[in-house]
């Protein structure tokens, strides 16, 4: 039946009562009723608002979207925030895949790198996140030094053999640990070849201090007797969109750090954005024992045309 | 039949040697309690442990404990299954071994962890491909295994005892009343007992080969020089029948001694079971040639090392002394009818027990001592490692723990089945009561 019938029907007959114009009209009815009930309960709605509020707010999401909230439409979550950090922390930043060149050439073993890693962990002088290890390969060659941290591998053997799922892979490539839930097995220093893995075995420094403080799970602080720490690629600076503590802090432009997916790094020191690929081959990048199959996500550049001579140090 | 009643169930009672003997083991206990308390207080920092050596004696222990339980395997279902006549009185002792080993180890794992608080996390996030998890599961299977063995075997006994036994202490009776299950010496309970027997005998070699094997991977399944090996899991299984069958022979002579055993534990059983150790520790010899000598001949630069520190460096004297005195020469010892004599088959296997702990401590702390990455900027005592004496209390804790459960259950329930020996006497155990 088609359009045109269904007029001339009507046409026809335009004063019988169908059971078709009944359910109309009823329905008709019930819209008309809802829309006049929905208008008033806005209306309501609105002017509490009005009668209540005076500003709004502008917030920043988890998703780093910038949104405008009525200051009574915001209610504290019950959540405590450790839960909400540690929620926060098993998700990567999206679309982003974090990784590091290292310039062996222009380490001087300045250290302030792994200063500024200590201070921002709450760590003692001989916990290393970041260490600068004195390297030489064969009796032969000439020695370097090597800053050295977690390599964030893509294969990481941590991960694998945690009991509890404590230590994880992210999908922005960063591995965290959940100090919540770790159960101080120590298997992830046995398994990881890089030794990048540290313990509280004692009373963590300033833990008075720092106690009962959120937990951070992007900064590992406060932290945790009992439980194990390593170097996070600063996973809280990378959610602000800052460089790690590390970069920021070396003077002599060893570090970069940047996005895999932009193909993008940036020197920490002289704020220089490079292309990572070409970075990488111009200067014939290597990782630390990739025979291990561990496919890490920190890049070296050999000690090529060094700018500082090699100092061995005291300890 | 009375004697054997009475020959093999007259220490059950409560005698002053007992009471001094577990007085002393728990203080003991009690003073090693408290450095537990102080580890609990300040942290896994009051061991020898730093971020290098991060594994120490709580491991290695661990290692040998579930070794040493190994034994119930070895002596219960592959000797017993074969049809070797002269295990009988032996089983039991072997499976009381193995109950006590594997329910400690357990333990002590549980002492090596920062936040012991936290092991019902092991439960609630269990992660599957973590190989704690499988170790977790095959010890509670095979605990659970063993004890059924230790128990099943012994239900008869427990209605033999209670029934004939004049002298037992009366707060044992209702004990043995219980656990005798009503058995009355009826063909169709005696084929349901020998049915789950024979099921669990043949259950437990799976579930023994992988306690050790799935140990021997919470090394072999990293990247490490000294653990990344293929044979890690016969190398750790062989090796824990050679920890295990010198722990039955030091217990063997401990009971014949003071339970006045000599007529059931003879010379013939410790000769067997000199035979018995020199087999094992032949078998674990030759996984030993392999573990050295394949690396050995490569000598990449990683193994170099590791094998440089252990056979001339830093642990270079315990390493001989473990390997000569605690393999190699009990080997040749052995090979001699003489010394499978009782007193003298003890000391070697005091030696070999001993040796077998160290050879734990061998495996587990140099190829930790030499990470791929040298050490640097850290303090002296992160690069050696020295166990301190609040961990040595620790690990003396669960040995202490061991001997109180050996003690208990070798005191408290005969140490050799009475039934089956008089059935083996082709006398009938319960005849005087039926008549």
């Amino acid at each position: 039946m088609d359009e045109n019938t269904v007029n001339n029907r009507d046409e026809q007959e335009p004063s019988k009562p169908s059971r078709r114009n009944f359910l109309k009209n009823i329905g008709l009815l019930g819209a008309g009723v809802a829309a006049g009930a929905g208008a008033l309960y806005s209306g309501d709605i609105f002017e509490k608002k009005k009668a209540a509020t005076g500003e709004s707010k502008v917030l920043l999401t988890q998703d780093n979207k910038l949104v405008e909230v009525d200051s009574l439409e915001m209610r504290v979550l019950a959540k405590n925030p450790t839960k909400l950090m540690l929620e926060k922390g098993r998700e990567g930043i999206p679309g982003k895949r974090w990784v590091m060149v290292i310039d062996l050439s222009k380490c001087r073993n300045a250290r302030r790198c792994i200063a500024a890693c200590q201070d921002a962990h709450q760590l003692k002088p001989e916990q290393y996140h970041m260490n600068t290890l004195q390297m030489q390969d064969s009796p032969g060659t000439a020695p370097y030094q090597m800053p050295k941290n977690c390599q964030h591998c893509d294969n990481p053997p941590c991960v694998a053999v945690c009991p509890v799922d404590a230590t994880y892979k992210r999908g922005d490539g960063i591995v965290l640990i959940d100090n919540i839930r770790c159960i101080g097995c120590r298997f992830c220093m046995a398994a990881c070849p890089y030794s990048a893995r540290i313990f509280q075995w004692t009373t963590p420094k300033d833990a008075d201090k720092h106690n009962g403080e959120a937990y951070n799970v992007e900064l590992n602080v406060p932290q945790k007797l009992g439980t194990i720490s390593k170097c996070l690629f600063s996973a809280d600076r990378c959610r602000e969109g800052k460089l790690p503590y590390c970069v920021s802090a070396c003077p002599n432009g060893v570090y970069y750090f940047g996005d895999e997916n932009e193909d993008a790094v940036t020197n920490g020191t002289s704020k220089e954005t490079v292309r990572l690929s070409k970075l990488l081959r111009d200067n014939g990048a290597y990782q630390l024992m990739p025979e291990l199959g561990t496919k890490p996500r920190v890049y070296y550049l050999p000690p090529k045309n060094r700018l500082f001579p090699f100092e061995p140090s005291t300890d | 039949m009375d004697k054997i009643i009475s020959d093999l169930s007259h220490h059950i009672r409560l005698n002053k040697g007992f009471f001094l003997w577990m007085g002393f083991l728990v203080l003991a206990l009690l003073a090693c309690t408290y450095a537990y308390i102080l580890q609990l207080r300040y942290g896994l920092g009051v061991a020898g442990l730093r971020d290098y050596i991060s594994w120490g004696l709580y491991i290695s222990n661990f290692v040998f404990f579930v070794a040493s339980s190994l034994v119930g395997m070895l002596i219960s279902a592959v000797l017993g299954l074969i049809g070797l006549k002269w295990v009988h009185p032996i089983t039991r002792i072997a499976e009381t071994i193995a109950v006590a080993f594997a329910a400690v180890a357990g333990l002590v794992i549980v002492m090596d962890m920062g936040r012991p608080e936290r092991l019902a996390n092991v439960f609630i996030y269990a992660r599957f491909q973590s190989p704690i998890l499988w170790d977790v599961t095959v010890i509670t299977t095979y605990f659970v295994i063993s004890l059924l063995l230790l128990f099943i075997p012994m239900i008869p006994d427990m209605a033999v005892l209670h029934k004939r036994f004049g002298s037992l202490p009366s707060w044992l009776k209702p004990v043995y009343k219980t656990l005798s299950l009503n058995w009355t010496d009826h063909p169709e309970q005696n084929r349901i007992i020998h049915r789950s027997v024979y099921i669990l005998l043949i259950l437990i070699i799976p579930a023994a080969l992988s306690i050790h094997t799935v140990t021997s991977w919470l090394f072999a399944l990293t990247v490490r020089p000294g653990w990344d090996s293929t044979i890690f899991g016969p190398y750790f299984v062989s090796g824990a029948f050679v920890a295990g069958s010198a722990a039955v022979i030091i217990a063997m002579f401990v009971f014949r001694k003071s339970y006045k055993l000599q007529d059931y534990l003879t010379d013939l059983h410790f000769n067997n079971m000199g035979k018995v150790l020199v087999l094992v520790a032949f078998v674990y010899l030759y996984f030993n040639i392999n573990e050295y000598l394949v690396p050995g001949y490569k000598l990449k630069r990683a193994d170099a090392v590791h094998l440089s520190e252990l056979m001339t460096g830093h642990f270079a004297l315990m390493f001989w002394i473990v390997q000569l005195g605690g393999l190699l020469i009990p080997i040749i010892l052995l090979l001699f009818r003489s010394m499978r004599r009782p007193l003298p088959l003890t000391l070697i296997s005091i030696a070999v027990f001993i040796g077998a702990w160290f050879k734990r401590y061998l495996i587990v702390v140099p190829t930790m001592s030499h990470p791929f990455l040298p050490i640097q900027h850290v303090p002296e005592n992160f690069r050696v490692y020295t166990p301190t004496l609040i961990e040595i209390a620790i690990t003396l804790f669960s040995f202490i723990l061991v001997l109180i459960i050996i003690t208990l259950i070798s005191k408290f329930f005969p140490v050799i089945p009475v039934v089956e020996t008089a059935r083996d006497k082709g006398l009938d155990p319960l005849k005087r009561i039926e008549s």
